[in-house]
């Protein structure tokens, strides 16, 4: 179980006994302001104290929240939403969601990865880990925004990529491989947001973009931290370890030049106001959007080449000087 | 420094040993060889067939007609993480550079084969698992630039455990930054041949790998997206001996071709033969235009 959601009991008991006496202070007309007053003071208090700072390992849990607004969550804050189906080939995967959509003044192809918000749709969606299938699905969905020239809004929220036999079997480092170029020469605006986990090339399939923002509680790593451990020490159980190595979290990122701009969540972590975040996001989404209409194609292109050039961090023995990044 | 010097130099350095270590068992059939033998067998078993995951050097004095002229050797790695767990980082960095010979895990630069001008990259396993850091994606990301600079065919022999852990991101990111490259090329004509080697997966397998235009694989080379490991884990039984490995991927449609070490070099001058053709055909379109 996500070890947040104990950490939450607390503040839910406080969220209970305050709407109690909200409640009692209204049927019988009887003044609580002052213990109600309290109450909240209380609340945010320990808000503060469970979520004012978190570590990169409790970030990870953040960004897993089962409560934590999940892709068609934005897909329903859009003014409008068409959904398209299947890869065309072999089938529709559950774990990727796309379509036509209004934001604003815009009209745009969206694509989300889905991970289920209960066990029955996490079963129905693969834990929001793709099959070849669905980036299958997901490079056509890009290549259909090209055609219609509308630009491009992905949002990210995997532990990785299906790792199963039937994937392996349908060439999952071609579909990974082969989406990293649709997406790379894509001849409209791409802006991606990273709204939960992540996780290694089966989120960067579907996140490089002209623009790439975070939530402020996101995570973005090489391998999750469980991988990570049980690549390097043998051991998945060293996961938090992991973590605190990998440089996962939105800030850590937004230094390397990787993510362009984090956006802030409410304290607490975004589910504990999903309306709002989803308005907050959706916002920027909307305002960078006019930005990247600003651009000539050309233009377009060469930034989002020159962005992923500079990617990286060596020395260069010959100038005598340290790399980019 | 003449080719044949540096070259010979990464290759002798670990061959210079006593006596014992210059015999080697055979993992498939048991046969003990003689090292010498086996180098001039290419590393493949004499008696078996089996195919020795081959060193960078050695490849590369396998493949070209003579001259290797490398680029990017002054791009080495750093530690941006400042990456610690048991060892340093750095510390893992250096005993893999001695032990392999290797100051990262490819070698890449121009050179002949059958007369035709080729940029070349080649992995080395036995540097940090063959594993794409900051230092891999650049140096090929320069070579495939360069490349397309030259108008010539890029090829490139894969050997990766997939992304570098102690790059972090940074090393997920090489991806983005090699696949940008290779939509260049590929949009001013040349080819990218791959040659998958024992083993390719993860994060180099699901970029420039399978970006191939042709892509071949080395007789038994394991190949996949997710490690053995992974996949036995989620799903709780044992893999199937030939699963992921270069036969299988032809079965399923995946690659062009699987094909022995010593038919390679053969192989690659009549794909190479190929482009040139297609090139010289395009370049007399333009003159009759």
């Amino acid at each position: 179980m996500n070890p947040l959601l104990e950490r939450e009991k607390g503040l839910l008991e406080l969220e209970r006994r305050i709407e109690d006496l909200r409640a009692a202070s209204e049927g019988k007309g009887v003044d609580m302001s002052a213990e109600i007053a309290s109450l909240e003071s209380k609340y945010r208090q320990l808000l503060a104290e469970l979520f004012g700072s978190l570590t990169p390992w409790e970030k990870v849990h953040m960004a897993r929240h089962p409560r934590r607004p999940t892709a068609l969550d934005y897909i329903a804050g859009f003014d409008a939403f068409d959904e398209l189906h299947g890869d065309r080939m072999f089938r529709d995967d559950p774990a990727i969601v796309g379509g036509f959509a209004r934001l604003g003044g815009h009209a745009i192809v969206a694509i989300g990865q889905q991970r289920g918000r209960d066990m029955k749709e996490n079963l129905a969606r693969n834990f929001g880990m793709s099959t070849p299938e669905g980036y299958r699905k997901g490079e056509r969905l890009a290549e259909l925004a090209e055609r219609f020239n509308l630009p491009l809004v992905t949002f990210v929220d995997t532990k990785g990529a299906d790792p199963g036999i039937l994937s392996e079997e349908h060439a999952q480092s071609e579909a990974i491989a082969r989406s990293l170029e649709v997406f790379a020469g894509l001849k409209v605006p791409t802006l991606c947001v990273v709204i939960g986990e992540g996780g290694s090339g089966g989120a960067l399939a579907l996140a490089i973009a002209d623009r790439v923002l975070m939530l402020e509680h996101s995570v973005y790593s090489v391998a999750s931290p469980e991988g990570c451990a049980a690549i390097l020490w043998g051991d998945a159980s060293k996961a938090d370890e992991a973590a605190a190595h990998l440089k996962l979290t939105a800030g850590d990122l937004r230094g390397f030049g990787i993510v362009d701009e984090v956006i802030p969540e409410p304290l607490g972590g975004a589910h504990r106001d999903p309306a709002a975040t989803v308005t907050r996001v959706l916002d920027r989404v909307g305002a960078l959007l006019d930005v990247l209409e600003t651009y000539s194609l050309r233009d377009l292109l060469d930034a989002r080449y020159e962005k992923y050039r500079h990617l990286g961090s060596w020395r260069d023995a010959v100038a005598g000087s340290d790399g980019a990044t | 420094m003449p080719m044949a010097d540096w070259l010979r130099g990464g290759r002798n350095r670990d061959k210079v040993r006593d006596d014992a270590a210059q015999w080697v068992k055979c993992p498939s059939c048991g046969e003990v060889l003689y090292r010498p033998d086996l180098s001039a067998n290419l590393d493949v078993c004499a008696r078996c067939s089996h195919h020795f995951r081959m060193r960078a050097h050695d490849r590369i004095l396998s493949l070209v007609d003579g001259d290797f002229e490398e680029i990017a050797r002054g791009v080495l790695p750093a530690d941006p993480l400042a990456w610690t767990d048991k060892k340093s980082y750095p510390q893992k960095l250096a005993a893999d550079a001695e032990k392999s010979g290797m100051d990262e895990a490819v070698l890449c630069g121009f050179a002949r084969i059958g007369g035709f001008e080729v940029a070349l990259g080649v992995m080395d396993f036995h540097f940090r698992g063959g594993t794409m850091g900051s230092v891999v994606g650049e140096r090929l990301t320069r070579l495939i630039e360069a490349a397309t600079e030259r108008g010539v065919p890029c090829t490139i022999f894969t050997a990766s455990g997939g992304a570098r852990m102690e790059e972090g991101m940074l090393a997920l990111m090489q991806m983005a930054k090699t696949t940008a490259a290779v939509l260049r090329l590929k949009a001013s004509g040349q080819p990218l041949i791959i040659v998958l080697t024992d083993p390719t997966t993860g994060g180099v397998s699901a970029s420039f790998a399978f970006q191939g235009d042709v892509i071949i694989a080395e007789r038994n080379a394991m190949i996949g997206f997710a490690g053995r490991r992974v996949i036995e884990q989620t799903i709780r039984q044992r893999l199937p001996d030939r699963f992921q490995t270069a036969e299988f991927l032809l079965e399923r449609g995946h690659i062009d071709a699987v094909v022995e070490r010593a038919n390679l070099k053969p192989t690659l001058e009549r794909l190479l033969g190929y482009a040139r053709a297609g090139l010289q055909r395009r370049k007399r379109a333009e003159l009759s235009a």
